[in-house]
């Protein structure tokens, strides 16, 4: 570390102590978000991994909680059901949102944005829990679904739509273009005027502006978004308990099944930590498009 | 293995002594426990504020309940928890052994318990009494069997399992969600006795599951079954009973329940004390309590389920006597066999199969 100035003069002590004091502020003020994430994040994770590596009768090392999912076919089936419904309820919720968003952002006067917007996000305000049973009643034998089908004499029969994949994915769904919304919305707003002028100076018509421009520049927000999608929809327990009539179990499901009816601790942290590892290899794949400034 | 050489190991010294952090935190935060208080761990009927404010007000204690479902479930709760932070618990009846072979219970002093008053069929002191010692008391009982609404499907044909697995009500059938009792039931399907269930047994009980699954539109715990069939989505509930149909009979009197041919699965639980409770002579007050007549009555009408009371004196009107079909229970009984008991291996090949019946498309 040198103690001189760029032509080689020694710096009065006091001199010295001024860089060093503005190198710890960083730190001070970094230290409470770091203490913060070690404490709720780190440490409960490294209890998860000790715990996934615990027998649940006796208490020995093993690896048997992790070979399980693997030898298991229903337990690997839940992994399967996990990724196929999140996968589904990501594009539904990407090609729902976008156009929406683009609606909001480009077609919608600039005083009335800011209403349309919370008028798009109120569902949020409400309980996860009701929302998902409301879903319920809009879906199930006697909903409003079936009789209007019924009623419009479309169907003798009432549709089995509640307790179902469909049910599920709908739930899911309806929160989560809230949220791609909101992500690609504040994207499309970042994008300059300027693009699209450049581009149509050059010849390109709107659907040429959009394709090559325009979804392009966007990328970041939808990949943001999808990912939170991802993340929070493999990850939830709520909506396909209420929704899916356990019909087939997705991965939280299983691990709830593990601690509620057998009080087996490191076999759920062993599939927890399973999730995580396929959460870990989304993100990785994603990771271009998750960085904060944009290139 | 044993306790002391489980102890040695730093994986478990590190998981015992998080467990016992976040039990004893939980506790604290969730009920503000103190010394004075009694701390119970317990099915929901028991949280009735109707059943434990005369409890409360007579004896100028609170009572702290923690829910929970499953032996397996409520096992876990204790061994992550402190000695002495639990005073009661209630248990299914044949778990009780499991309980006083992990020395967690007290006996429980025969001579002020209304033992004699209890229907003689529940008492199960084949599980209940433990080397000479009785370990646990049986305060309500009833029936996995079948629920239906006898307004939509013939009476007649609940009578036998077989309509459970028949083409006539397929997409009209709900399965509760309770490994035991169902597995039960489909044993009892197929012919086999539950105290004699083996994993010999398993692939055929694995067939009948997977028949019934295919007719079923869900597959719910006690809510969503309940709802299920108190809203019409289906017209017949596996696993269902009085616990299901009784509290519903005034809003929805179509709602029933049978006890076929083959018979019906008992359930019955249990109240037992702690070893190492704190304050072991409030807890027996309110075992005593919940065992009296009006205890007995409140339990057994309590607004998360109905089900028998154990005591004959329970003080129940003749309306809720009729809904609990109170007189026929000697008949019924007599054709109830007992939950399914496994070992914990065969516990956990009984729930690995459950999962692979939800699985199943």
């Amino acid at each position: 570390m040198s103690s001189a100035d760029n032509n080689g003069r020694a710096l009065p002590r006091a001199g010295r102590a001024l860089p060093r004091a503005g190198r710890a502020l960083p730190w001070a003020l970094v230290t409470p978000a770091l203490g913060w994430t070690l404490l709720f994040f780190v440490l409960p994770f490294i209890a998860m991994g000790f715990s996934s590596l615990t027998a649940h009768e006796g208490g020995g090392f093993t690896l048997t909680n992790y070979s399980q999912f693997f030898t298991n076919p229903s337990y690997w089936q839940a992994m399967v059901n996990s990724l196929q419904v999140t996968a589904i309820v990501t594009v539904v919720s990407v090609l729902l949102a976008y156009p929406f968003a683009w609606i909001l952002a480009e077609q919608v006067p600039e005083r009335w944005q800011r209403l349309a917007l919370m008028l798009a996000v109120l569902p949020f305000w409400t309980s996860y829990v009701v929302r998902s049973y409301s879903w319920l009643l809009v879906l199930a034998q006697n909903g409003v679904i079936n009789r209007a089908l019924i009623g419009s004499g479309l169907f003798s029969e009432p549709v089995q739509l509640a307790n179902t994949r469909f049910a599920t994915v709908t739930g899911f769904v309806h929160f989560f273009v809230m949220l791609l919304t909101l992500t690609i919305f504040a994207n499309l707003k970042q994008l300059s005027p300027s693009y699209r002028k450049a581009a149509a100076d050059l010849g390109a018509g709107p659907v040429r502006t959009f394709l090559h421009v325009v979804l392009p520049l966007t990328l970041p927000g939808i990949m943001v978004g999808a990912f939170l999608t991802f993340v929070l929809c493999i990850g939830d327990y709520i909506t396909p308990q209420i929704l899916g009539g356990n019909n087939e179990l997705l991965m939280p499901q299983l691990v709830m099944m593990q601690i509620g009816r057998r009080g087996d601790f490191p076999l759920a942290s062993a599939l927890s930590i399973i999730l995580m590892a396929v959460v870990t290899i989304a993100y990785l794949a994603c990771a271009r498009w998750l960085k904060i400034e944009r290139a | 293995m044993s306790m002391k050489s489980a102890s040695r190991n730093p994986l478990s010294i590190l998981k015992s002594h998080l467990h016992a952090a976040c039990a004893a935190t939980a506790l604290l935060l969730a009920t503000g426990a103190q010394a004075a208080d009694l701390n119970a761990l317990i099915w929901c009927d028991h949280s009735d504020p109707a059943l434990l404010q005369p409890f409360e007000e007579a004896n100028n204690v609170k009572v702290n309940v923690k829910e929970f479902e499953g032996t397996g479930a409520g096992l876990a709760i204790v061994e992550q928890s402190q000695p002495g932070d639990w005073d009661v618990m209630v248990i299914d009846s044949i778990d009780v052994p499991r309980g006083v072979e992990k020395g967690l219970f007290e006996p429980l002093p025969e001579d002020k318990l209304p033992l004699a008053d209890l229907f003689p069929e529940v008492k199960m002191d084949g599980s209940t009494v433990v080397s000479g010692k009785r370990y646990g008391i049986t305060e309500k009982f009833g029936y996995n069997t079948i629920g239906y609404n006898k307004t939509k499907v013939d009476p007649a044909d609940m009578q036998s399992m077989a309509a459970l697995t028949g083409d006539k009500y397929k997409g009209k059938v709900a399965i509760y969600d309770y490994y035991l009792p169902v597995i039960g039931m489909a044993a009892l399907a197929i012919g086999k006795k539950t105290a004699d269930l083996t994993e010999a047994d398993l692939p055929a009980i694995k067939a009948e599951l997977l028949k019934m699954k295919a007719n079923a539109k869900l597959v719910g715990e006690v809510t969503a079954s309940q709802t299920a069939l108190a809203t019409g989505e289906v017209d017949i509930l596996v696993g269902g009973g009085e616990w299901v149909t009784a509290g519903l009979a005034k809003e929805n009197p179509a709602l029933d329940f049978s006890i076929p041919k083959e018979g019906a699965v008992l359930w019955s639980q249990s109240l037992a004390m702690f070893k190492d409770s704190k304050n072991k002579d409030m807890a027996l007050k309110f075992i005593q309590y919940i065992m009296s007549p009006e205890g007995q009555a409140r339990l057994a009408t309590s607004s998360c389920y109905w089900g028998m009371p154990a005591n004959t004196k329970a003080a129940l009107t003749d309306d809720q006597k009729k809904i609990l079909r109170f007189d026929e229970q000697p008949g019924f009984l007599a054709r109830a066999q007992a939950y399914p008991a496994p070992n914990a291996d065969l516990d956990k090949k009984m729930q690995d199969m459950w999962t692979e019946m939800l699985q199943a498309k």
